[in-house]
């Protein structure tokens, strides 16, 4: 990196002590045309891969996938299947790669642990009082100890987009800072809740607090409010992350979640991947599918193309 | 990892050329003697045989038009003009898939662009005018405007089914006739339209289609049975046809070259700018009378702005017009290779720095990578001439003022983009452009409400909209 | 007593809103006066005049043109009489300041009816709004010399072009007369420029002239003449104006069109978005 990065990281790693500074620096983002950006999207929606494009494609997604479940009804018995599955998803085909990684809440940590150790399947935590993280500081705080002491090698947070709504940058900032402290070595996931964000503008704003203040991937959503991933979405936060690499030489990877449900929507957000940041954020260390559905039509989609039938949903296995 | 995207190409099976073909005249394909071939610029292979109309046709083409006029479409009540025009928006619709193929394979753009531009603007085209056949009196032009007769109309080869409906689709409401010579590198979706016509049972002589070259424009233009000409083409030959209807009682409307400037200040939203530069310059090859060949970057971000244009011209998916995953197709023709290449060079020539990306190049056809020219000054034949092809040239300003005193320093007047934040920064550059069609945080828009024609040697009237009623009618 | 001796008038050109003399030094005897014979120099310096005054005219509120049309109708009917004296007709006189009243109104109202917002299919704002076309050079009719120059020349400017026109040769009094009220009817300099003489000789000049937009020939009776000035306009692709038929009524209602045919029409579209 040159002289001119290294002193950019230093000074933007400043902003976060000064609402001003972090406000001007926000604020000072160049805008999102909301039409230009969907239909940019929507063009790269249409492109068409097919035979061994798809194939690849397959592959890669299904090890992008951060096999979720994120319900009150949760069960050890029902993640442990879960992580069971996230190694080996088509148990018919030893070809078939496993996960990127498991995602529960806090208390099913130790259930999943137990069965992924020794495998390369991460184990992401929701915390911070997920999914509306309307609890004091040292509750969430405490929330992401806890994940991170039970197994969680990923802890995925959301912001306070009230705060951020409100203008108040500095606060959010701060959280996110504690919150990956909290982490130790854990990869910090932070969680802009796209869907309540409003404007692209905002979401850009957002994407930059969350990667200033220190974390290694920037997500959409939570999946629990009405409007999740979308691919213009997506497609902002893709732009904020290579403009802060171009700025400070540091890669932050990207989780789309929630609404991602078959392998078509799957391939989309990849050519969105390739045609926006490239090749350098086409693995599962920098791009990761938020989805629990999505796992079964891949395998699908999979075995219909080594084997030439399609597939039904009787052959996998429901989670 | 790299994701490479296999091979994926649209069916030409959908598609039945015919080895040759006629003209349509009267309702019928007649043959002609003079035999040309039409090729597939993407790989120089003979796609059919068309005629080539002599002034004999040509003389035939305006009677038939004369006659359908005279006893049967002049006639005709409104309501029922506008039915046959629904009717072939619909068939237009139904056989989208087929007319857009025919088009790239004719015409070298990709498959992409023919499939979700020009044929769901073909479609709209007619169906908006369909509408207005029987509510002349409410457009504005009088109580009881009336049609003028024979249009003689002539269009280019960027577009070519699109340009027939910006032509046919007004006349026709209107209560002309028409005769209409597509250009010679681009004749076969007028001909699939001419059995479209068929299909709709459109009275013989409404529509006829005369196949061939200058000299068969040159004789319909001249025709002293037409009274309307409707030209879309370059600046050279509309002044050649404004000067051969001199004199005369026919009514012109040109749509001619333009060398658009788009304007992107230090406060636009970048990403979009970028992608609104790439559609601007880059969509259909270039060949786009109102692409932004000139970018007017503001100086402080010009660094930023062509980095990331770079970059994403990286990304262009140059090759097969049928693959669907293709971005810019083949150049249309030999010649307009030769002219886009002539030109280039005079821009390295004049000192002006040349830059494409990476980017292998089919063997056989006729294609060229997209270019960017930086370091362009106002002298540069590439910042003054319209090269009508996937060339960019870039220059900066300082002030807004300067900006709009670049944009304007150009004999055309056809079309000019902005790209800014600020509200009211753009309506002070919109309101100081002299250009038909400004596009703010935008580009390459169509829409048939929305008129679309040139200030300037741009050419004069409008098509689209109410406004292209008028060159249609004796207002 | 001695009879006073009238103090004659000299009728000289009317550029960038000063009266010179043709450069040429050169005039002609007509209606028993001295008319100034412009030269094509003159009709270029013209052209320079007309087109320093468009920034101006055509970047002026329409509320402001629509003022100052009017005004030229109200100094017209002051000097009613002088145009009498001059031999115009009254009723011309009076249909001429009429019509400088109706075109004033339209200043303000024409970008409305032949302009507006377009629905487009998609998220975008669309308006089209007419603009003018820049300097247009006008063939005034032969007769009726008030009414037709009138007719002419006001269409042209109440959209904010401005004009070189071409005056009457055969009775170009009431041209310069009526240059005498446009110049004190608040008229900014150079929105009309008249030049008196023969067509033939400065009418092509303005024809082939690249900074010249476009051309109306109403007055233009020679078909032969007509077609050669259509052909120079082509240089260019200037709007052309064909001639007028011999029996034009120009006491009729003047409509849209020649407003309209020198106008542009600009659409402008912006995407519709948070």
């Amino acid at each position: 990196m040159t002289a001119t990065t290294t002193s950019a990281r230093s000074d933007l790693s400043e902003l976060g002590r000064s609402e001003t500074a972090l406000r001007t620096f926000l604020h000072g983002l160049p805008g999102v045309d909301q039409v230009g950006a969907e239909q940019r999207a929507a063009q790269l929606g249409t492109r068409s891969i097919k035979t061994t494009a798809k194939a690849e494609a397959i592959d890669l997604a299904i090890r992008m996938v951060d096999l979720t479940t994120l319900e009150g009804a949760d069960t050890p018995g029902k993640v442990r299947a879960l992580a069971a599955k996230a190694l080996r998803p088509d148990p018919a085909d030893p070809t078939c790669p496993h996960v990127g990684a498991v995602c529960v809440y806090p208390a099913m940590v130790p259930h999943v642990a137990e069965v992924l150790r020794g495998s390369a399947v991460h184990l992401a935590s929701v915390a911070t009082a997920f999914p509306s993280g309307q609890a004091p500081l040292d509750v969430k705080l405490a929330d992401t100890r806890a994940a991170v002491a039970a197994g969680a090698d990923e802890i995925d947070m959301v912001i306070n987009r009230g705060a951020f709504l409100a203008g108040r940058y500095t606060e959010v900032y701060d959280e996110i800072v504690a919150t990956k402290e909290a982490c130790g070595d854990a990869h910090l996931k932070v969680i802009l809740e796209t869907g309540e964000l409003a404007t692209y503008d905002n979401v850009r704003r957002a994407s930059w607090l969350g990667m200033l203040a220190g974390g290694d991937f920037i997500k959409t959503s939570t999946g629990k409010v009405p409007v999740a991933a979308t691919l213009p979405v997506t497609l902002v936060m893709l732009e904020a992350v290579r403009d802060f690499r171009a700025a400070t030489g540091r890669q932050v990877g990207v989780k789309p979640a929630g609404g991602i449900k078959n392998t078509k929507d799957a391939i989309k957000y990849l050519v969105l991947v390739n045609e926006t940041v490239g090749a350098d954020w086409l693995s599962p260390d920098w791009f990761r599918f938020g989805a629990s559905s999505l796992l079964n039509d891949l395998l699908m989609q999979r075995t219909k193309l080594t084997t030439g039938i399609y597939s039904g949903p009787d052959y996998f296995t429901l989670d | 990892m790299m994701f490479e995207y296999a091979p994926a190409p649209e069916s030409r099976a959908i598609v039945d050329i015919r080895s040759s073909y006629g003209l349509f005249i009267d309702g019928k394909f007649v043959d002609g003697e003079n035999l040309d071939k039409t090729v597939n610029p993407a790989t120089e292979e003979v796609l059919a045989e068309v005629t080539w109309a002599g002034t004999q046709d040509v003389d035939r083409a305006v009677r038939a038009a004369r006659k359908a006029y005279d006893k049967v479409w002049g006639p005709m009540p409104g309501r029922d003009r506008a039915k046959y025009l629904y009717r072939i928006a619909r068939l237009v619709q139904e056989r989208s898939r087929e007319l857009a193929v025919l088009e790239s394979l004719d015409n070298g753009k990709p498959i992409r662009e023919s499939r979700d531009v020009d044929l769901p603007l073909v479609a709209a085209h007619f169906f908006y005018y369909a509408g207005w056949a029987d509510k002349l009196p409410y457009a504005g032009f009088g109580a009881d405007p009336q049609p003028l007769g024979v249009a003689a109309q002539v269009i280019p080869w960027n577009f070519p089914l699109l340009m027939l409906a910006w032509k046919v689709a007004p006349a026709l409401a209107a209560g002309n006739t028409v005769v209409l010579k597509p250009a010679e590198t681009t004749p076969l979706t007028a001909l699939l339209f001419a059995e479209i016509c068929q299909q709709a049972d459109l009275p013989a002589g409404v529509v006829n289609i005369v196949t061939g070259a200058g000299d068969t424009g040159r004789a319909l233009v001249e025709h002293p049975g037409v009274d309307k000409v409707a030209f879309t083409g370059s600046t050279g030959v509309g002044k050649a046809i404004a000067r051969s209807v001199a004199g005369t009682r026919k009514k012109v409307t040109l749509e001619l070259g333009g060398k658009a400037a788009n304007i992107v200040y230090d406060d636009a939203p970048i990403d979009q700018a970028v992608e609104g530069i790439v559609n601007g310059i880059f969509f259909n090859q270039g060949h786009v009378c109102c692409a932004g060949s000139r970018l007017l970057v503001q100086e402080n971000v010009a660094e930023q702005v062509l980095d990331a244009l770079k970059r994403r011209m990286a990304l262009l998916r140059v090759g097969d017009p049928l693959d669907k995953n293709t971005d810019v197709g083949a150049i249309n023709s030999a010649a307009q290779l030769a002219r886009i290449r002539e030109l280039s060079d005079a821009g390295a020539a004049e000192g002006a720095q040349r830059w494409s990306p990476p980017c292998e190049l089919p063997e056989r056809g006729f294609w060229f990578a997209p270019t960017i020219f930086t370091g362009v000054t106002q002298a540069h034949r590439v910042a003054r001439e319209e090269i009508f092809g996937p060339v960019l040239s870039v220059l900066t300003f300082r002030t807004p003022a300067e900006a709009v005193e670049k944009a304007n320093n150009t004999p055309y007047g056809l079309s000019a983009g902005i790209w800014t934040d600020k509200g009211s920064r753009i309506l002070w550059t919109a309101d100081r452009l002299r250009a038909g069609v400004v596009w703010a945080n935008t580009f390459n828009k169509f829409d048939p409400t929305s008129p679309f024609g040139g200030y300037k040697e741009s050419g004069y009237g409008r098509e689209g909209g109410r406004h292209g009623l008028e060159g249609y009618l004796n207002v | 007593m001695s009879e006073r001796v009238a103090v004659r008038k000299t009728y000289k050109l009317f550029i960038g809103g000063k009266f010179p003399r043709s450069e040429s030094g050169r005039s002609y005897l007509v209606q028993d006066s001295n008319v100034s014979l412009a030269s094509r120099k003159d009709a270029r310096d013209a052209v320079v005049a007309a087109r320093a005054a468009v920034k101006g005219w055509a970047g002026a509120t329409a509320y402001n043109r629509g003022q100052i049309l009017y005004r030229v109708a109200e100094m017209l009917e002051g000097r009613r009489d002088q145009f009498v004296g001059l031999g115009i007709p009254a009723d011309e006189v009076d249909t001429a300041i009429d019509r400088w009243v109706w075109y004033a109104g339209w200043a303000d109202k024409l970008p409305q009816v032949y302009g507006g917002a377009n629905p487009v299919a998609g998220p975008y704002f669309n308006l089209s709004t007419p603009e003018p076309t820049g300097v247009v050079a006008v063939v005034a009719p032969e007769s009726p010399a008030l009414l037709g120059l009138v007719s002419v020349v006001a269409p042209a400017i109440v959209t904010g072009s401005t004009v070189v026109v071409a005056a009457s040769p055969s009775a170009p009094l009431a041209a310069v007369t009526l240059a005498e009220v446009l110049a004190t009817s608040d008229l900014p300099g150079g929105v009309v420029n008249l030049l008196t003489g023969r067509i033939t000789e400065t009418v092509p000049t303005l024809a082939a002239h690249l900074d010249v937009n476009a051309i109306d020939l109403a007055g233009v009776v020679d078909t032969d003449l007509a077609a050669d000035l259509e052909g120079r306009a082509a240089e260019n692709l200037k709007r052309v104006l064909r001639p007028l038929p011999a029996d034009h009524d120009w006491a009729g209602d003047p409509g849209l069109a020649r407003m309209t045919a020198l106008l542009e029409t600009k659409t402008v579209w912006h995407p519709k978005g948070v």
